[in-house]
């Protein structure tokens, strides 16, 4: 076995390729070996058995991700802790691990956070607490969400149990709570029939005080803390019924009439079970509106190959530091975030950022974890890892974003407060009413009416109404590569009339690319831009690299230049082969004794399209004229046309000068530009905005828009651009394309039109349903309704509320828009 | 007369509703001071938050541990709306929260759902 010194990976000597003068090594593959040939001493540093370092460079390229770099730190969940002095132990025991600099024990949580050089083994750390007699073991990401899932299942499945056993019960009460409906039931007031009761009281009971117990110790629970809620409703609704019909059975001299010994133990038994059924439904049901949450926490990669003293093992992925050395085979999940350091290949980021096509990845270039590599061997440097990776931050955003509060819940929370103890004043109202002035037998219309009252009442509905839904739309925009940070962010979403779109980075690509090639005299376009971009090769000036790359677009030869010479901000001169190739703007050339005035026109025409114009001139005379431009991306026009079929004003805010801010909106189709407009005035700008009344909508992605992205009613950062910009904005497009906003936008409107369903209905059924129980249609139609369907409408309506958020989980995103001529 | 007596116990019984859920107020329980100034206070989250009413000054920084002893999905989550906290609360991990109130007044602190509810009254 060797070991490729390219890419590291370690090769059998059956498939091994080798390189003449280096017998010790071996290569995977011809590009490993290529790129060994090209410059060996690149890979055979002091530290030989270690990894290349990283391109220059590299680390700028790291631009996505969402925060700062910091010093590897692993987090290790502890067990064996008694008091608050072991705490101080296990912190110096850590602290004696070489390469520690800072350990952390949290008593509470029982959790130590290490920061250390890299290099430093997970492993050393873990022996050196269990050597001080404690347990410990890496904080595994998303390992509370299954003991939390556990915990759901274990719920669920009680409920079923206690379910069942209500719903046995209940069949038999039913049928002798009836003797006029149902033959076969010995006649009211018979002695068997009251034995028979008699067994009904005793199997109730233990119906509440078994299946209905989560009831009974929740509105106790509740109760001390000076509240109620839908446990305190049920359970004075169903003992309220059980013990009427207990004093019914028990004392008979107590009701003056015969007639009024009635029971309800049926009302006790069926409603336990059908809202002890719904409340394991609601669980279900629950459960998934947080499905987006874990299949985002489902991405993470399990396992990491690593260089580690020149070995390639595999380690599981919380294991990975800092700086170490990752190897990535085709079809491998990237395990952590890096740059790439060997190698080439076509990564899918679809799950992070939802763009669909593959991403090209050479040295130098950032990966992400969590994506999947297509094609390509390549070996990365891990620049972050554990909790603060793109993902386990993006999962950290969504679990924030889906329990923080939209401004309407703040309004439904003031009416659910109340709520619990109205629904109780009001059944005793209800009783009252029913005593005084109902029909005979009062007692029982009053006993019926009131327990109906308490059962049909559902704070449920409404409390979930909301977070329901907000977790189902938040969840869905981390699908589509939307981050939403808030509730509030994406309920204003909705209300967006105006949309203010940065220029540069934003609308544009913010890098300058070749955009035209004009000839003048007898050479073709190729012959100009080959000659151009190889007296360019030698440049560092960033349009000298437009002309560079747009000449190897196009599969020409570049040659290196000689005799190469640059007159900062006006040109350069090179010798390329024979010829002597001169470029620069016009009065450059006068300088150079070259005649360019037939360039002119082309150089002002080009100059109003917004593009930066350079005159070539071989030999001494005029070739033609070569532009450069920011170019717009090519998803802008189509979202912007989209911004527009949504109604939005769409404005473009840029510090250009307006002759080329009015170009580019004019290649996009926006219409209104503020141009030259100083960083620190778009704030000012955006604020102008909303003095006209405006709902405005920010998106830009440097650090000069921060401020505008705070003042908009709401911020976009594009996920390409800089980390303030992040911070400062409400909503990440991770992919950086300005169809996010569409998307956005649209989720919103699909989130809130959710709440609102939700919302109406739950008002709407407890404002018709409390009513009806209280009997308000008795006296006009003689309706009265049943407990018992009180007792099943209650249970369902939440299930309801659930499932219409879940309708969210279907959404699929604004249909895409082709871009038309 | 029986009448006259049902409605003087239901008039009684709705006065003592209005009185113990909506007018009575609590004292509350006084954060602990703990190491480099931080105010403590440990909250146990079991069909309700106990203590539900936790005393704090402005101006220096508060730590409420959250500790859930159920399963009920209903207390999964914790959010302090004023101060931004959303928190998940773990079945039986205790969870810490940390802000600090710069101002006194009274804040929520409540389940996602709004159906448990505590107060952190800022003096």
């Amino acid at each position: 076995m060797r070991r490729d010194p390219v890419c590291g990976m370690t090769v059998g000597e059956g498939s091994l390729l080798t390189v003449d003068g280096y017998p010790e090594y071996g290569f995977c593959s011809d590009m490993c070996r290529h790129r060994f040939n090209a410059d060996p001493s690149r890979y055979l540093g002091p530290a030989d058995a270690g990894a290349p370092e990283a391109a220059p460079g590299a680390e700028s390229a790291t631009r996505t991700a969402v925060m700062t770099v910091r010093a590897p730190s692993v987090q290790l969940s502890l067990t064996g802790m008694t008091c608050a002095s072991c705490v101080t132990t296990i912190e110096r025991a850590l602290h004696e691990v070489p390469g520690v600099l800072e350990a952390r024990v949290n008593f509470a949580s029982e959790e130590a956070t290490v920061e250390m050089a890299s290099g430093v083994e997970v492993e050393r750390l873990i022996s050196a607490i269990t050597d001080a007699g404690y347990g410990a073991r890496p904080l595994a990401e998303g390992s509370d969400d299954d003991a939390e899932q556990a915990g759901r299942r274990k719920l669920y499945r009680s409920l079923l149990h206690k379910f069942w056993f209500a719903a046995v019960v209940s069949l038999p009460v039913i049928y002798f709570s009836y003797p006029e409906l149902f033959p076969g039931v010995p006649e009211k007031g018979s002695a068997a029939l009251n034995l028979i009761w008699g067994a009904m009281a005793v199997s109730t009971l233990a119906v509440m005080a078994w299946s209905g117990s989560q009831f009974f110790t929740g509105a106790w629970a509740a109760f001390r803390h000076r509240s109620a809620n839908m446990n305190t409703l049920i359970a004075v609704g169903i003992s309220a019924a059980w013990l009427y019909s207990t004093v019914a059975l028990l004392f008979p001299g107590f009701f003056p009439e015969a007639r009024l010994r009635d029971v309800f133990f049926d009302v006790t038994a069926v409603v336990t079970a059908l809202v002890v059924l719904g409340s394991a439904l609601e669980i279900r049901a629950r459960a998934r509106t947080s499905e987006a949450l874990k299949k985002l926490i489902g991405l993470q990669a399990k396992t990491a190959r690593v260089i580690r003293d020149g070995l390639e093992i595999e380690i599981p992925v919380s294991q990975v530091v800092v700086d170490d050395v990752v190897i990535v085979r085709p079809g491998d999940k990237i395990p952590v975030d890096g740059v790439v350091v060997a190698g080439v290949s076509a990564v899918d980021e679809s799950m992070v950022t939802g763009e669909s096509m593959p991403v090209e990845k050479s040295e130098g270039a950032s990966v992400i974890g969590a994506t999947i590599n297509q094609t390509g061997f390549f070996r990365f440097r891990a620049t972050r890892v554990g909790r603060d990776t793109m993902l386990a931050q993006i999962v950290q955003m969504v679990r924030d974003a889906q329990g923080s509060k939209a401004p309407i819940q703040r309004t439904v929370d003031k009416v659910s407060g109340y709520f619990a103890p109205a629904v109780m004043i009001t059944a005793i109202a209800t009783f009252m009413v029913w005593f005084s002035f109902g029909p005979s037998p009062a007692t029982v219309f009053a006993v019926i009416t009131a327990v109906t009252v308490l059962v049909i009442a559902c704070p449920c509905a409404l409390g979930l109404a909301t977070p329901t839904s907000l977790m189902v739309g938040i969840g869905k925009g981390a699908e589509h590569g939307i981050l939403i940070k808030s509730g509030d962010a994406l309920e204003t979403a909705h209300r967006i009339d105006t949309v203010v779109l940065d220029k540069t980075g934003t609308v544009t690509r913010g890098k300058p690319a070749l955009t035209d090639v004009v000839v003048i005299g007898g050479f073709t376009e190729d012959e100009v831009l080959a000659l151009a971009a190889s007296a360019e090769t030698g440049s560092e000036h960033p349009l000298g690299d437009a002309i560079v790359k747009g000449a190897s677009s196009r599969n020409l030869d570049v040659l290196d230049p000689e005799d190469f010479e640059a007159t900062p901000g006006h040109g350069i001169s090179a010798r390329v082969g024979t010829r002597f190739v001169v470029l620069g703007n016009r009065k450059f050339m006068a300088d150079r004794g070259v005649a360019a005035g037939e360039a002119d026109p082309v150089v002002e025409r080009l100059a109003d399209e917004g593009k930066t114009a350079m005159v070539v001139a071989v030999d001494g005379s005029l070739a033609g004229v070569l532009a450069v431009a920011d170019t717009v991306k090519e998803d802008s026009v189509a979202a912007i046309r989209s911004l527009h079929d949504l109604r939005l004003e769409v404005v473009m805010i840029t510090g250009d000068n307006r002759r080329t801010a009015d170009a580019i909106a004019r290649q996009v189709g926006i219409d209104r530009v503020l141009a030259e407009v100083l960083p620190e005035d778009k704030a000012n700008q955006v604020k102008l905005l909303q003095a006209e009344g405006r709902v405005v909508a920010m998106v830009g992605d440097g650090i000069n828009d921060a401020p505008a992205l705070a003042q908009a009613d709401v911020g976009m950062a594009m996920g390409t651009g800089t980390d303030v910009a992040m911070e400062s904005g409400d909503i990440t497009l991770v992919k950086g394309s300005l169809t996010g906003i569409v998307t956005a936008i649209a989720l919103s409107k699909a989130t809130i039109r959710n709440v609102h369903q939700n919302l109406v209905g739950a008002l709407a059924y407890n404002t018709l349903g409390i009513p009806i129980a209280a009997g308000v249609l008795y006296p006009f139609f003689g309706l009265l309704l049943s407990p018992i369907l009180a007792g099943a409408a209650m249970a369902f309506s939440s299930v309801t509320v659930v499932s219409n958020a879940n309708r969210l989980r279907g959404w699929r995103g604004p249909a895409p828009k082709e871009a038309r001529a | 007369m029986i009448k006259v007596l049902v409605d003087i116990i239901g008039l009684g019984a709705i006065g003592a509703i209005v009185w113990y859920f909506w007018l009575s107020r609590r004292q509350g329980t006084a954060a602990t001071v703990g190491a480099g100034g931080v105010q403590e206070a440990f909250i146990l989250v079991k069909g309700g938050y106990s203590p539900d009413t936790v005393r704090v000054a402005s101006g220096s920084p508060v730590r409420l541990m959250f500790n859930r002893q159920e399963a009920d999905p209903c207390s999964e989550r914790v959010v302090i709306d004023a101060f931004g906290v959303s928190a998940d609360l773990p079945e039986g991990d205790t969870v810490p929260v940390e802000f600090t109130p710069t101002q006194p007044g009274e804040f929520e602190f409540a389940c996602q759902m709004g159906m448990l509810r505590g107060k952190l009254i800022v003096t």
